[in-house]
Formats: structure tokens, C-alpha cells, sequence
């Protein structure tokens, strides 16, 4: 495949949307990891939620 | 089960927390295997006559700028939700779609813009098209702004859902800114009347990223719904555990 004289232009549009969608995907994994581990340390240190069922529960 | 059903039963954030957790998974494999598709046609389609291979370009421009719009939507509607039926995850919804749309505004602008140097000569030009999507961009991110600045998230989600509202007048703006004004950007190819002005060979990979661009938002939208809630509940166990240590 060929991308003629302005393959520059081509690759770095491709190459940004890649790099924006994995910053995006390894944002919200972070973000998640980091709010059941506050959750998990918040458990341990004795403050249950009002309907007793533990808060990192997602299912 | 009626919408009104659905949308009541979703209003239980542990609800939706469970099916998220069922969807998710789906989402994801779905997501990557359409993408796959879309970049594989993307890369096999054929070069146009006037704009040789940048017309690759189109298959993630026109996605990302038509999501940077339809987020906006969500917003809008989220927003109704929030000031009108006061739905729980309303705010929740408007909240996390907002950082996506702002990084889908952000893709539309950059490569419009690395699309507009080799066919147009320049990078940017003020006009009405490109203007008024900077201005989204611009208002996504005073929108992210604001809910970090409103400490409380009923007065911020409040005052969001007002500005969200507002903002949404830019989006007939945006689409219809290429007939209402003599602009350096094309008119509109895929949704227009009569039908699509696209070539079969341009318009089915284009429509398959768009598709696939579609489903990364809402699995993405939907895992960040999911990081929201649970920081509403760490934000209460803290406000018991600081209750409790002052008692």
C-alpha cells in the first residue's frame, strides 16, 4: 500500500487517534483500579455502606 | 418492559453497576473486532482522483466529528434528565461522557487539520465549520472545568445541565454552518437530502468506523459511568467516616 507524498499527514492522523484512544482506555482502567482500592481502604478502616453490602461490589 | 420501567430500574446505581458488568465485555470484543474490520477496508480502499491516498484520512475525521456532535446530544439529554426528571445517573451519564467528547472534538480538529494542509493548502482557517467546532472543544472543556470547580455535585450538576443546554444550540450551528455560510470546508456527503454524494468504495468503510467509533464510545462512556459512581460512593463513605470521627 502506497501512501503517495503526503503519507506524513496520513500516518500522524492514524497514529494520534490510536495514541487519544489508548490514553483514553488506560485512563479509565487507572480510574477504576484507583476508586476500588479507596473503596477497599475505607472498608477496612470500618465505615460500611447504610445497606451493609460491600462497596467495590459491581455485580 | 416499558422505557419508563427500564429507565426507573436504571435509576439503582447498583443496578446498572450489575449491568455494566454484564455489557462490558460484550462491548469490548465488539468494539475491537468492528475497528479491525473498519481499519482493514480503510486501508484496502481505493486512492480518490483528486486527493489521492488522504482521503484515508476521512474514515477517522468524519467519525470523530460526527461523535464530537452526537456526545454533545447525549449531554443535552442527560442534562433534561437531570433538570426535568431528575433521574440519578443522569448527572452520572453527562459527567463522564464529557472528557470523551472533549478527546473526540480534540481527534476531529487535529486531523481536519493534517486533512486540510495538503488539500487546502493551510492548517486552519476561520471559517464557519472549523470555528464552530472549536468553539465545542471550548465548550467541553469550560464544561469539565465547571464540575470540578462546584465542590457540591447537585449544584454543579445543576449548573452543568443549564450550560449543556445552552451549548447545544452550537450543534444545528456546526452541521448546518457548511450550507448557511460560504465556508472552506465541504458540505455535508454522507447526510444529506437525496441520499450520499460517497462513492460505495469510500462510503461502506466509512460507515463501518463510524459504527465502530460509536460502540468505543458508548463501552468507553459506559466504564466511565461505572468510575463515577463509585466515586460518589467513596465521596459518602468519607463524608460518614468524617461524621463518625466528629461524633
Amino acid at each position: 500500500m502506497s501512501l503517495g507524498p503526503y503519507a506524513t499527514f496520513i500516518v500522524t492522523s492514524y497514529a494520534l487517534v490510536a495514541a487519544m484512544v489508548l490514553f483514553l482506555i488506560g485512563w479509565i482502567v487507572l480510574d477504576y483500579r484507583r476508586q476500588q482500592q479507596r473503596l477497599r481502604e475505607l472498608e477496612a478502616s470500618g465505615v460500611v455502606r447504610r445497606s451493609g453490602r460491600s462497596a467495590t461490589e459491581t455485580r | 418492559m416499558t422505557l419508563t420501567t427500564t429507565l426507573t430500574d436504571l435509576a439503582n446505581p447498583t443496578k446498572f453497576l450489575s449491568l455494566t458488568a454484564r455489557l462490558l465485555p460484550w462491548l469490548i470484543a465488539a468494539t475491537a473486532i468492528l475497528l479491525l474490520i473498519g481499519l482493514y477496508m480503510s486501508a484496502a480502499a481505493p486512492d480518490d482522483y483528486q486527493q489521492g491516498a488522504t482521503v484515508k484520512i476521512m474514515f477517522i475525521h468524519v467519525p470523530n466529528a460526527w461523535l464530537s456532535m452526537f456526545v454533545w446530544g447525549v449531554m443535552s439529554i442527560a442534562s433534561l434528565g437531570t433538570l426535568v426528571w431528575r433521574h440519578p445517573l443522569a448527572d452520572v451519564a453527562a459527567k463522564s461522557a464529557a472528557p470523551i467528547g472533549a478527546a473526540f472534538t480534540f481527534l476531529a480538529l487535529v486531523t481536519g487539520s493534517l486533512w486540510g494542509r495538503p488539500m487546502w493548502g493551510t492548517y486552519w482557517e476561520w471559517d464557519a465549520r472549523l470555528t464552530s467546532v472549536l468553539i465545542l472543544f471550548l465548550m467541553y472543556l469550560g464544561l469539565m472545568a465547571l464540575w470540578r470547580a462546584v465542590e457540591d455535585p447537585s449544584r454543579a450538576a445543576r449548573a452543568a445541565a443549564i450550560l449543556t443546554l445552552v451549548g447545544a444550540i452550537n450543534l444545528p450551528i456546526i452541521k448546518f454552518s457548511v450550507d448557511w455560510w460560504n465556508t472552506l470546508h465541504q458540505p455535508a456527503s454522507v447526510f444529506r437530502m437525496g441520499g450520499p454524494t460517497l462513492d460505495r468504495a469510500f462510503l461502506l468503510p466509512l460507515l463501518v468506523m463510524a459504527v465502530a467509533f460509536s460502540l468505543l464510545f458508548v463501552t468507553l462512556h459506559l466504564a466511565a459511568m461505572r468510575n463515577e459512581i463509585l466515586r460518589r460512593r467513596v465521596r459518602s463513605l468519607q463524608m460518614m467516616q468524617a461524621g463518625q470521627q466528629a461524633a
